[in-house]
């Protein structure tokens, strides 16, 4: 079996493993690292609950190695909570209702973040153009688009 | 899911992989951004012994206008090329492309080396690549050549790449003034392939008729077709509504789509017809002839 070793920091933490070739990042994420925060969806790269932010870009953790990720930084939704006080993402998903039944939520948070740190004021439709890769079957999307209006709004 | 076992290789350097490639031969797999292959393998649909991850070799990701071409490294991530200023600038059919391509979080690690040399008829940027007329530049044991793109692809997921060969560049000649380009893709819904898309490029002459057409489709059988006849019938007239449907209706015939969900022959090779007819208007629009 062929193994790597990798060196990937997840949400500021260093973390060195011994990985298979074919491990993906997000069984590197909820499995050696125990963060499950990131959801498997689909497994075929269509619904986004796998999101996570690699060197800040928010990519589908179930279409990415583990061994590609050597070197990067990852975030996850653990690491959005700062000291105890939730994100504003986060707040907004909570004061605006931004899910039902929360699965697609942590990707759906992370791919915001995403958003929101290149563009700190988003049209109601780049907000929709950016989540276009992140599936919700049961809001349909209108409070998420406000949860992250209220987020940018918090973090101008 | 999880992909059979395969050993990954990262090198670091095009030459370095392209040894890896003459070493493993058929059994070894270029990975780029992995947005099709990985999928491939979690599905196994395919299965290779050797990885050979090409997406940390410095020099793969550039866009830059040199001698009359854009030129674009084969690296380069579809959203690098989607806020690209020079691609929207020069290359209006690549622009219109890029956001219909699978969703956004994909085109954060898809390149269009991967989408060009992949060889699945579905990927949008092959058509387009015919429509430009680009060069594709690849590197292998034997060093590097030159392969047009209506000389590339030979069948569904076949290439003219050699197996220890890399796509290193992909060379757009620059269009000159009076010139218009359009994509115009029909698809279900975000992230899915085309049920039909067509990339027209056209240049007109002082008078306002043409001098230059081309017309492709994606997805419409098992390579991008190239359905130069149809564009030759658009040259030298100005072309009225009349022009465009023969146009259309010459470029439907060249397609052989197979039926699955996205629709059955009949409707496919209509609606490869309205979006013809959709690109050339736009085109023609933009190169400033309507």
């Amino acid at each position: 079996m062929a193994m790597h070793k990798i060196s990937v920091t997840v949400n500021g933490t260093a973390h060195s493993a011994e990985v298979e070739s074919r491990l993906l990042l997000v069984h590197f994420l909820r499995e050696a690292l125990r963060l499950t925060g990131t959801h498997i969806g689909c497994d075929t790269s269509h619904c986004g609950a796998c999101t996570v932010l690699l060197d800040d870009a928010p990519v589908k953790s179930c279409t990415v190695l583990a061994v590609q990720a050597d070197g990067a930084k990852v975030r996850t939704v653990e690491g959005l909570e700062q000291g105890g006080k939730l994100h504003p993402v986060q707040e907004g998903f909570t004061e605006k209702h931004g899910l039902q039944c929360g699965y697609c939520t942590p990707g759906m948070m992370m791919t915001s973040v995403a958003l929101l740190e290149r563009n700190g004021n988003p049209s109601e439709q780049e907000i929709r153009q950016a989540i276009a890769g992140n599936l919700c079957r049961c809001t349909g999307y209108v409070n998420i688009v406000k949860a992250v209006q209220y987020a940018a709004e918090k973090m101008r | 899911m999880i992909p059979a076992a395969f050993d990954y290789h990262r090198p670091g350097s095009v030459d370095e992989a392209v040894a890896l490639l003459a070493r493993y031969g058929d059994d070894a797999k270029v990975l780029s951004g992995g947005m099709s292959l990985l999928p491939v393998l979690k599905l196994r649909l395919g299965a290779f012994g050797h990885l050979i991850d090409i997406g940390r070799i410095p020099g793969l990701e550039y866009v830059k206008e040199d001698g009359g071409f854009l030129r674009i490294g084969a690296g380069t991530r579809q959203a690098t090329l989607e806020r690209n200023e020079l691609v929207r600038a020069r290359c209006q059919v690549l622009a219109d492309a890029i956001p219909l391509i699978a969703d956004p979080l994909v085109r954060n690690r898809g390149t269009i080396g991967g989408n060009v040399a992949n060889g699945d008829p579905g990927n949008d940027q092959p058509a387009i690549m015919l429509a430009l007329g680009a060069t594709l530049v690849a590197r292998g044991s034997k060093g590097e050549r030159s392969i047009a793109a209506n000389q590339f692809y030979k069948g569904v997921y076949t290439t003219a790449l050699a197996a220890d060969e890399i796509l290193t560049e992909i060379r757009i000649p620059v269009p000159s003034a009076r010139s218009g380009g359009a994509y115009v893709k029909l698809k279900r819904k975000v992230g899915d392939f085309a049920a039909a898309a067509a990339a027209v490029q056209l240049t007109l002459d002082a008078k306002g008729a043409v001098e230059r057409a081309a017309i492709a489709l994606t997805n419409a059988g098992p390579t991008p077709i190239d359905a130069s006849d149809a564009a030759g019938s658009l040259v030298g007239k100005v072309p009225d509504e009349k022009a465009i449907a023969e146009a259309a209706k010459l470029a439907a015939a060249k397609t052989s789509p197979v039926a699955d969900r996205r629709g059955s022959v009949e409707y496919k090779r209509e609606m490869a017809r309205v979006m013809v007819t959709r690109a050339l208007r736009k085109a023609l629009e933009r190169a400033g002839g309507r």
